[in-house]
Parts: structure tokens; sequence; C-alpha cells
């Protein structure tokens, strides 16, 4: 551990909290449907052009229902456009290199995983998608679904802030505006600020490099490289602004192309967490209670800290397995990262991505120490609302606040309530169904897979580091995060289905199974009324209640995941120090 | 019903719309932006010959072997390592035997190559593979380890060599971002161009 490594620790917190009021401020411009924006001038004219042709009247708003019913349907849609396009890729345009139909599985799985936000890739992109489906089938998704989650949030934060009313927003006008104002400039500025690190933009057909000096393996020589082409920078900035994580190439953003410099990782780094850390800032705005946006914010950014310290301090320890054959340990672990970015900024990476429901990784999760790779497990497991998805984010930490609202309430015995809302039952209910949903699916499917010969055929590990891969991909999938213990194998030559197909649900399940209670919470909100702050109201402001928040937080992973982590990283943790193999 | 109709209308419009805004517009924008400002790299960095043949990207790794070149690290992209086309890490696990063993051997043949005493402990990223299988750089204290071997395979001198490793090395962005990195293939084309 270097001490420059604690100043871009610093220099990354301080950062972000100074952007954070910036964002917030303009996502309360765009989120408000007469919110004037300094873009105004150039995008207004568009943005009423589109909802003429959609037949959207800017001022009519949804309730609950009607907010949910749109949105569902618009999902829909967008599932069945992929899935379309992936299955006809053989038939349509822009295919130079005559890539084959996907199979109905892979193309479902794909389709969902863009969908929700998620982009886990059962594939590898160069060699399984045609131009026009990375371009079009996939890259809408990137914009759509951040929008779509960013939506719900703001839908939420009205059902908090407005009373005696009926009515959460447009979803239509949500949509549009949030890509039109927020999505697109941000990442048209980015894109651009990728390419002069040295990320690829271009249309070109891929270039063969003739090698400086050729190599001999096994009597078959190679001497040439074959270096791809085409516009990934466009795509990689809104795969980190959007929280998608789908990577233009298999690895990712640890590939020299799509994350060159150390500049650009940490940018890059920042721009995963920017707008969901706005818009903590936009809900104690919408709320009129400042202190409690910060608040949120304050116990996010502790268990952030608290994971990247394990993470980091795991990593630069290194593999006392490997050290014993004779590899420098002060070096800490390097399998499966690279040396521009070093151990800190691969930690960093991993629990940023993590944290945030990104799923780009600048280095192999799957090749971390036990301890190591179990911080981001266990940040996607807590339900990824330490900063979040855009929106996810913030709509599954507000299920926590209302949990520690109940859970003080209880203490004290009055009836809890939530900036001037009385929590009952019936939110409390909905809440805790969001959370039990998401556990069953990942214990359920992980314990489905792992006691079947479909699951254990996909390893690339045994032992104990096998069945954290597995849990990895149903926690990945279920969380909407879509990083992997990439050894696993997804699509196998055999055909099976199996993975793909309970992938697929599970990341259906975490979607919009948490998104339905969530907007009931908001749809039974809205219309209660404000009583006025007594001397007995829980304050949702303060480090009182930003610890009540972490301590809900973690007390609910925990209960519902550490018998799961035990078998997994905690006893490979144990193996290692042995020096046991599998 | 009705409403199903209507709303299914929307999403129908608005994907079409957003599919040619956001795939379209925004992606022609992004290249037209970028091979004005940035053409060389927008195009991937590539390093041409004097005959003007692509020897390569700086920003990509290549495999080197023989005595008289930098090694670069090991890669697990392709079959054969370093293919530009298949990035890939080895995704072996911290109790793996399969990456002992690879570990085990890199470590004995790093170690013969170099002149290294038999206990003497080697950089890391020299005996493991990189996330991408075609990470450009190697750590200077594995460059270092390296100068020897090199120097006398092409009847350098170690200074000559050192310090076209200082030149050739990556330095933190803004001098405190992420590690130093020696980048192989543009310090093995600094030593052919040389000699």
């Amino acid at each position: 551990m270097h001490s420059t490594d604690w100043l871009q620790f610093a220099l990354f917190l301080g950062l972000l909290a100074l952007i954070t009021k910036p964002i917030g401020l303009y996502l309360t411009q765009v989120l408000d449907p007469q919110g004037r924006t300094w873009l105004d001038p150039l995008i207004r004219p568009f943005e009423n052009l589109t909802y003429r042709l959609m037949g959207v009247s800017p001022g009519k708003e949804h309730d609950w229902k009607g907010y949910t019913f749109a949105m569902l349907v618009f999902s829909i849609v967008g599932i069945v456009f992929t899935y379309a396009i992936l299955r006809l890729q053989h038939l349509l345009p822009l295919n130079p290199q005559g890539l084959s139909a996907l199979s109905p599985a892979l193309a479902f799985n794909t389709a969902v995983s863009f969908t929700t936000n998620t982009n886990w890739q059962s594939y590898a992109g160069e060699s399984t998608m045609s131009y026009l489906s990375q371009m079009v089938a996939l890259t809408i998704h990137n914009f759509t679904s951040a929008a779509v989650g960013i939506g719900i949030a703001a839908a939420l934060v009205r059902g908090i802030a407005r009373h005696s009313a009926t009515t959460l927003g447009s979803f239509w006008v949500d949509l549009i505006r949030t890509t039109y104002y927020l999505l697109l400039p941000l990442s048209l500025v980015f894109a651009v600020f990728l390419v002069s690190q040295g990320v690829i933009q271009n249309f070109k057909p891929s270039t063969t490099a003739t090698l400086v000096e050729p190599q001999t393996i096994e009597n078959v020589t190679t001497d040439t490289q074959t270096i791809v082409q085409g516009p990934m920078a466009s795509q990689v900035a809104i795969k980190m602004l959007g929280t998608n994580g789908g990577g233009y190439t298999n690895a990712n953003a640890a590939q020299p192309f799509e994350n060159p410099t150390p500049l650009s990782n940490f940018i890059q780094m920042l721009s995963i967490f920017a707008i969901g850390s706005g818009l903590t800032w936009y809900l104690g705005k919408a709320t009129g209670n400042q202190a409690h946006g910060w608040a949120v914010w304050s116990a996010m950014m502790l268990l952030f800290v608290a994971g990247t310290v394990v993470c980091w301090c795991a990593e630069a320890k290194g593999n006392p397995i490997h050290q014993s054959l004779g590899v420098l340990a002060s070096n800490g672990n390097m399998e499966g990262k690279e040396v521009r970015f070093g151990i800190f900024n691969s930690s960093l990476f991993a629990v940023v991505t993590t944290s945030a429901s990104c799923g780009a990784v600048n280095s192999m999760h799957d090749s971390f120490t036990a301890l190591g790779g179990m911080v981001p497990l266990f940040m996607i497991e807590l339900g990824e609302v330490v900063v979040g998805g855009v929106g996810a984010g913030l709509y599954g930490m507000l299920v926590f606040v209302i949990l520690a609202v109940f859970i003080a309430g209880l203490m004290v015995g009055r009836t809890p309530e939530y900036l001037g809302k009385r929590i009952q039952a019936f939110e409390v209910k909905m809440a805790m169904l969001s959370l039990l949903v998401l556990t069953a699916s990942i214990l359920g499917f992980t314990a489905w897979a792992i006691a079947s010969d479909w699951g254990l055929a996909g390893l690339n590990n045994s032992g104990p580091h096998g069945f954290s891969e597995v849990l990895y991909a149903f926690s990945s999938a279920t969380g909407n995060n879509g990083s992997a213990f990439a050894g696993l194998t997804a699509t196998p030559a055999s055909g099976d289905v199996h993975y793909n197909t309970t992938l697929g649900l599970a990341m259906l399940i975490g979607r919009f199974l948490m998104i339905i209670p969530i907007m009931a919470i908001a749809g039974s909100l809205v219309i209660k009324k404000v009583s006025p702050p007594s001397s007995g109201t829980f304050p949702v402001s303060g480090p009182t209640f930003t610890l009540l928040l972490i301590g809900t937080v973690l007390l609910i992973g925990a209960l519902n995941f550490l018998p799961a982590l035990a078998l997994g990283p905690v006893v490979e943790h144990f193996l290692t120090l042995n020096g046991s193999l599998f | 019903m009705k409403t199903l109709l209507t709303e299914t209308r929307r999403a129908l419009v608005s994907t079409l719309i957003l599919a040619v805004v956001c795939c379209g517009l925004y992606p022609l924008a992004v290249t037209g932006i970028s091979q004005l400002a940035f053409k060389d790299k927008a195009n991937g960095s590539l390093i041409t010959d004097k005959d003007g043949i692509v020897r390569g990207s700086t920003l990509l790794g290549q495999n080197f072997s023989g005595d008289g070149y930098f090694h670069p690290r090991p890669s697990a992209a392709g079959a054969n390592g370093y293919d530009a086309s298949a990035s890939s890490g080895s995704n072996l696990g911290p109790t793996s035997q399969k990456l002992a063993d690879q570990i085990k051997e890199r470590v004995a043949s790093y170690r013969a190559e170099n002149d290294l005493a038999a206990d003497q402990a080697v950089p890391a990223d020299a005996v493991t593979a990189s996330g991408s299988g075609l990470d450009p750089h190697i750590s200077p204290a594995n460059a270092l380890l390296q100068v020897e071997r090199v120097a006398r395979a092409r009847k350098l001198s170690p200074d000559q060599v050192k310090s076209l490793v200082t030149a050739n090395t990556d330095e933190e962005d803004l001098g405190l971002l992420g590690d130093d990195g020696v980048n192989v293939l543009k310090l093995n084309l600094a030593l052919d161009s040389i000699q």
C-alpha cells in the first residue's frame, strides 16, 4: 500500500462530494417537467417533437399503477425488440463477419440483461454480435434502462415529497427528459474525453498489425495481431454513466482500448457514482430536508469506504500460496490485474462497480484473493444501495430508510414517521417483500444450480471457489449488476440452456419484483397527509440516523447472506492460509 | 384495453425514436468530433514503421520471447496469449491448482532467463496474467531485472538499456494516479531502432 494510494482515495471521495450538489441541482431541473435547464434552447424543440410523435401530453401525470404499467409495457417492448434483432441477426444488415443468429436461450438472456440494466454477458462480444446488434439492439438499453431507473427513483421521491395527492409524474416525460437532458449530453462530453485518453472511436474494420517478433509455439508461428476497431468510446461513456457495465470487448474496462490510462480509469470510476450520488442531493432538495439527503449519502460513503479498505488490504497482502512459490510478497495479488492500475485502483474499481450496480470491471474478480473477492460479492448482496445503480440505488436505499425508521419507531414505542408521513403496515410489508424476493432469488437459484449437473458443468474453478462463482452469478443477475466471477461458462458448447434461462429469470425478478412493491409504497405515501414534527419525531438526519441506516443495511445483508458466504469465500480464505489447492 | 393500446404505441414509437437518437446520431457525433480532434487516438494509437506497415498499438501488448527483447507479462488472451481480438484474464481463483502450477513454472523460467538466485522473490507482474491479457506494461522492477540479459544479448551497456527503460516508462497520471509501467512494445522498438 503506497502513500499515494491514500491520496488518490481522498481525491476520489473529495471530488465525489464536490460534484454531488451540482449534479443533484441539475437533476432537480431535469426531473421537473416544467424545469428549465441551460440546454433548453437546444433540446426543447426535439423534446416537444418527440412528445407529439408519441402522442404524449407532457402535463398529464400517472398514478402509481399507471406509471408502473407504462414502465412495464415499455420494458416488454424493449425485450421483444432486442430479442427479435438478435434472433434475426443473420438476415439483418451490418453483419460483415456473417455471424449467425443467437440461440433462443442466449437471445432471451441478453435481451433481458440489457433491458434490466444488468448487462450480464453470456457471450464474447467480438465473436457473437454483429455491428447492428451491438449498436442498436444493445446500446439503446444503456440509455433507456438507466432513464427508467432514474424515473422510478424520481417517482418514489415525489411520493415522499408530495402529500394528499395521487400522481407521481409521467413515465414518458421522465424517460425522454432524462435521456435528452442528462444522459446524452453527459455521455457526449465524456466520450470525447475518453477518446483524448486513447479509447477508439471509428467505423473501420479491424486492423492487422505485423508483430515485431513473430512467435512460434508448438510449431505454429503467429506473426500478426488483429486489433479491434469500432465505435467504442460512445458505448463506454454511457455504460459507465448509466451504470450498465456491458463491455465492448470481453475484458471490459481492463482492455487497454476501453480504459487506456490511470486518468481515464479515475474518471470512469467517478462517472459510475456521479448520477447516483447526485440523486441523494435531489432527494434532499425535493423533500425540503437537505440534511436528510446528506445523511443518506454519508451512510453510503461509510459503507463504501469500509468495503474498499477491506478489499484493498486483502489484495495488497496477496496470496500466501503464490508467495511461497517465489512471488514477491510486497507486490500483492496481481493475477487478473493491469500494471497501470495496480492493486489500489483495481480494488477501488471493483468496489465502485459492485456498490453501484455497474458491473464493468478493470480487473478479474474471479482471481481476487478470497476476502478481496468477497467484498464485491457482498456489496452486490447488500442490494447495491451504496450509491447503487442510477435510480435503483436510491429507491433501494429508501426501502432501507423506511425499515430503519420502522425499527426506530419500535424501539421507542411510537408510530414510525418518515418526513411527516406515518409508516404503516402496508409500507413495511411492501419494503420487506422487495427485499425477500431478492434474497429468495439469489439463494434459491444458487442452491438449485449447485445441486445440479448443469450447474457444476459451467464451473472454471473447483472447491469452494466454484461455489463462489455460482453465488456471484446469481447475486450479480438478481442485483442487476452484470459483473461476474467470469470463469463461469453460462453458454456451454453442449447447448445447455439452464444458466441462460435461470440467470434471465433472476434478472427479471431483481428488476421488476423490486420495482412493483416500491411503486406501491410510493402510491401509498403520496396520498398521505403530512403531520408537523413533534418532540417524538425521529429525525432522519444527523449521525444517529446515519448509523441506524447503516446498521439496518448490514443487519439484513448479513442475516441473509453470511451462511452462504461462509461456504464460499470465508472457507476459501482459511484454505488459502492452509495452502490447500483444488 | 384502451390504455394498453395507447401505452404500447407510445412504447414502440419512443423505442424507435430513441434508437435513432442514441444509437445513430449520438455515436456519429462522437465519431465526428473524435476524428477531427484526436484522429490518431480514435483510430487505435497505431505504430507504423518507415515502410508504412502497422506494427501494433502503443496501448496493446505483444508477446516477446527472445533474449534481446524485454518480455511482457504472461497472457491469457487467446490460445497463445496476446490475441487482441480475444481479450481475457485467466479467471483462475486463489486456490486453483492450475494457477499455482503455472506460477511455479513461470517463476523458475524467469529466474533462469535472468540469472537470478534460486531463492530470489520475483516481481508479481512477471509471473501473473493480466486482466485483459493485453497489458502493455511491466513494472519498473520487472524491467530492471531483465536489463542485464537484454544488454548482453544486444552487446550494449546496461546503462544504455536502463536509460531506454526510463525513457519508455509511463508515469503516474498527474504524478498521483495509477502505477508506473514500462511500455514493453515501445521499449523493444526503441532497442531495435538503435541497432
